[in-house]
């Protein structure tokens, strides 16, 4: 993903997008904030913003026709927020009686506003704030124009005056009684060409008349021609706004659907065009979403039951402080947030993909300085749910992991992210349990006519690791099913390199794995393992793969359980779209008298157990979280078909069975509280299941024993927990202490009697504090840095 | 760095090779190519150095953490 393709990203995710109410409001009042400002009784940030939007807040709260409420996402909900009613409160309750706008500094350019109407003096208002002089020629005998028709009862008349101080306070010169005439005067033709040569520019708002303007180009429908954009007219000085636009020279007597709030949006639209005219820069350029628009912000409203207003609304009501609290808290906050919703790493960091895919962007282009979104983006496991979940597809796991690629390229990966899962890799795809065999030769006359075999198991390493002995009897089970024709696989896919953006290292993987199959003469992969189905799917195209679970639900003969309840059943978060896998696992359960209830989320909508993207290992307290979170969604005992999924649950106490433990698992027993296996015995349970295999179906033995390996520990129960907790494994501890023995390089202290010796593998340094206790050695503690001791560190 | 340990806390340990008592010393400590002297206990004799537990878990996964987003 380059640069360019992140960018793209970013913009796809929409919950920066204004919510409809303020989209369909010409004028872009901020409903949201200022609904959030009156719930939480804060009527003065409410009033700020709703004054930004508009200039006259007085006059407009009193007559607005709230194009907003027809786009309100409360409407079927109760109906639609009483927006202006709300903004009449924020007046009432949050605005100070003496308000002093500051213009900017006065500046040497004069404009003529053309009628003194509710557009003319929005442009009046922006422009004098922004230091331009300002002069207001009105036909009439006072400002406001049509506003005076509106009846005092809605628009108090000492409110009307109120507001248009506002204009006369910054300094705007006003000339009443002056009409647009057709004769000019000054030596000029017309009236607009004589303000042409004497202003630096003019605005035409001459309200609902005739708009025969002789200086300007009229449109097909007989309206003044206007840029939609910038609202000049033809001639470049002459802009237009208001209902001057919306009258026609074809139907002078028309009545015209008039709107305060579009002549408002009107006027500042145009008043931005001028001020850039008045400044010589780009009318055009960056204006988008002006005037009324249809949002692209999506709100889930499912979960949103309808209320109504507590008192009937109308433009006269007037709210007591409280009654305004009370239809503020009905808006929605209209927002999307719906990955956030469900994923909690992505509500971990407080922010949403928007500004993640910023910071991710940023992370990778820093070339001096701190990386602040490292573990951020490790953090991820890349489980897919947000693009599920997403309106536009936005997929924070194919990012993260993209970004994760880059930062190895760039030689930026922080080298203690992945290390400890790589070693796992390394170890299942070393001697002690990678192996590749044909199924062992049942008869002479097999061996003649078989070659190879059609079918290989390939269990995975983390099934192996957890239960070696489902491996045995689902390898037994499938050469009963497939007439002895499946050989045995026993290695790891390569998923925690994938997952690290070890592209090089999977690659790696990748061309051993190939050797081998080629070897068994390319036979089709029975795969149980979620993870390896994935990355199979994603990375081995040329590979006919199958899933162990649907060739069990075809061919496996089930006997009936006892079932004291109902189970919920837990897809792990590689199958979410294995729809076929989802479906044998239901099946099997169903077969063996299972009742089942689904969880809210499960199926394409699955969450991840936290191994996904080896968050557990990049960010433990997230990971951690994510876990509750997805324990927490049912008291039910949870059957999954992933041994990680299992491991990582029935950790943290919830029940659950792998669904190996239905299948093959003793009746009597209780396995849903089994407890699970830590880190060391994953790999003595693989390198015992291949020696075990080995001997018994292909009499092989086992490659030499290393010298440390013969190294007897004994591990209180705390220390146990202590290691694992580091993450260290007996074999690193072992290694300390065969080092320690042999070359006399160890610590003593006389009065404890123990010693302490440190030694690097590899690069991390292990260090243990142990005494001999006949032919073991008992260990005290056990701990370990990457920093190095001496100068030889290099980069 | 030395001064997140306290060194006279650890006064029991010896050598066992060359039956020293370990004395404060100063042992460069470097990651990523970075380098910082501190002042740990080791042996006067052959120079085996003691990395208390209470650093390697605290300080420096710290320095190590930042230098690996640096
Ligand atoms: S519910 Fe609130 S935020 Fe949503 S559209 Fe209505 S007023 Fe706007
Ligand atoms: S679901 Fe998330 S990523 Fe997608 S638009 Fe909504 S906030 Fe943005
Ligand atoms: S953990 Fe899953 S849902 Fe959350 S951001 Fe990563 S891929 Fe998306
Ligand atoms: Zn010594």
């Amino acid at each position: 993903m380059n640069q360019q393709e992140l960018r793209e990203q970013e913009n796809r995710c929409i919950q920066e997008q204004a919510p409809a109410c303020a989209a369909t409001c010409p004028a872009h009042v901020d409903v949201r904030g200022l609904a959030d400002g009156i719930a939480k009784g804060d009527f003065a940030s409410a009033y700020k913003l709703y004054r930004k939007a508009v200039p006259f807040p007085g006059i407009i709260s009193r007559i607005c026709n709230q194009p907003c409420q027809t786009a309100c996402l409360r409407k079927d909900l109760g109906g639609a927020i009483e927006v202006a009613a709300l903004e009449r409160a924020a007046l009432e309750f949050g605005s100070h009686d003496a308000e002093a706008i500051k213009p900017l500094p006065r500046k040497a350019k004069t404009v003529a506003i053309i009628g003194g109407g509710i557009s003319g003096l929005t442009v009046a208002h922006d422009l004098a704030r922004k230091g331009w002089g300002v002069v207001v020629f009105e036909a009439g005998d006072r400002l406001g124009g049509g506003l005076w028709k509106t009846p005092p009862d809605l628009l108090p008349r000492e409110v009307l005056v109120n507001d248009l101080k506002i204009i006369e306070s910054l300094g705007v010169e006003i000339r009443l009684n002056t009409s647009v005439g057709r004769s000019g005067g000054n030596g000029h033709s017309t009236f607009l060409a004589r303000l042409c040569d004497e202003y630096d520019a003019v605005y035409l708002a001459v309200g609902p008349h005739s708009s025969d303007i002789p200086d300007l180009n009229m449109n097909e429908n007989g309206q003044i021609a206007v840029d939609p954009l910038t609202f000049q007219t033809s001639l470049e000085k002459v802009f237009a706004g208001g209902d001057v636009l919306r009258t026609s020279v074809n139907f002078p007597t028309q009545e015209i659907p008039h709107s305060a709030i579009l002549s408002i949006s009107d006027g500042r639209r145009a008043a931005t065009s001028m001020d850039r005219f008045l400044q010589k820069v780009s009318l055009t350029a960056s204006r988008s979403n002006e005037g009324p628009y249809e949002t692209r912000l999506y709100t889930n409203t499912d979960e949103i039951a309808p209320q109504a207003p507590l008192i009937e609304t109308d433009l006269s009501t007037r709210y007591s402080r409280e009654v305004a609290e009370t239809e503020a808290a009905r808006c929605i906050q209209c927002e999307c947030l719906e990955c956030v919703k469900n994923c909690e790493y992505l509500r971990h960091y407080k922010g949403y993909p928007k500004k993640y895919i910023r910071e991710v962007y940023n992370n990778l282009s820093i070339v001096m300085g701190t990386r602040h979104s490292n573990q951020f983006i490790n953090t991820c496991a890349l489980c897919g749910l947000c693009a599920e979940v997403c309106p536009t597809d936005v997929d924070m796991g194919e990012i993260c992991h993209n970004a994760r690629e880059q930062m190895v390229e760039q030689k930026r990966m922080p080298a203690s992210a992945h290390d400890f899962a790589l070693q796992d890799m390394a170890f299942s795809n070393g001697e002690k349990f990678a192996l590749a065999h044909n199924a062992p030769v049942g008869s002479r006359c097999e061996a003649m006519l078989r070659t190879y075999n059609e079918f290989v198991f390939f269990p995975g390493c983390q099934l192996s690791g957890s239960s070696p002995e489902y491996v045995e009897k689902s390898y037994a089970f499938l050469r009963e099913a497939f007439d002895n024709n499946v050989g045995l696989m026993l290695r790891c896919c390569g998923a925690p390199a994938d997952w690290a953006g070890r592209k090089e290292l999977f690659a790696n993987s990748q061309s051993e794995f190939r050797a081998e199959y080629e070897k068994l003469g390319k036979p089709k992969v029975i795969l149980s393992c979620s993870s390896c189905y994935q990355m199979f799917q994603k990375h081995y195209p040329e590979v006919e793969i199958l899933s162990f679970w649907d060739v069990m639900n075809e061919h496996g003969k089930f006997k009936k359980r006892e079932f004291s309840a109902p189970v919920t059943i837990h897809d792990p978060c590689s199958t979410r779209y294995e729809n076929h896998i989802q479906d044998s696992i239901r099946d099997i359960i169903v077969k063996m008298g299972g009742e089942i209830q689904e969880l809210p989320l499960s199926r394409e909508k699955t969450e991840c157990c936290s191994f996904g993207g080896l968050m557990w290992l990049a960010n433990k307290p997230v990971a951690e979280k994510m876990v509750q979170q997805r324990i927490n969604e049912s008291q039910l005992d949870y059957v999954t078909y992933c041994a990680m999924c299992r491991d990582f649950f029935a950790r943290k106490g919830k029940r659950t069975l792998h669904i190996f433990d239905y299948i093959f698992g003793e009746e009597k027993s209780d396995l849903a509280a089994a407890p699970t296996v830590g880190f060391s015995q994953r790999h003595e349970n693989r390198a015992r299941l291949k020696e075990k295999l080995l001997r018994e179906l292909w009499s092989e033995t086992m490659p030499e024993q290393s010298a440390f390996e013969s190294i007897r520990l004994v591990l209180p129960d705390d220390v146990q927990n202590q290691v694992e907790d580091r993450l260290i494994l007996v074999e690193d501890m072992q290694k300390v202490i065969e080092y320690a023995e042999r070359t006399g390089k160890r610590m003593f202290n006389a009065s404890t009697g123990h010693y302490l010796a440190y030694y690097k593998p590899t690069s991390v340094t292990y260090w243990v504090e142990y005494t001999p206790q006949d032919d073991a050695f008992l260990v005290h503690r056990a701990y370990s840095h990457r920093m190095e001791i001496g100068m030889g560190a290099q980069k | 760095m030395s001064q997140y340990v306290d060194l006279s806390a650890y006064q029991g340990w010896a050598c066992a090779d060359c039956g020293e008592p370990l004395k404060p010393g100063k042992v460069d400590i470097s990651y990523l190519g970075n380098s910082f002297p501190v002042e740990l206990l080791k042996c006067p004799k052959c120079g085996l150095v003691f990395v208390p537990e209470e650093l390697a878990l605290g300080k420096m996964v710290e320095v190590e953490k930042a230098l690996e987003d640096k």
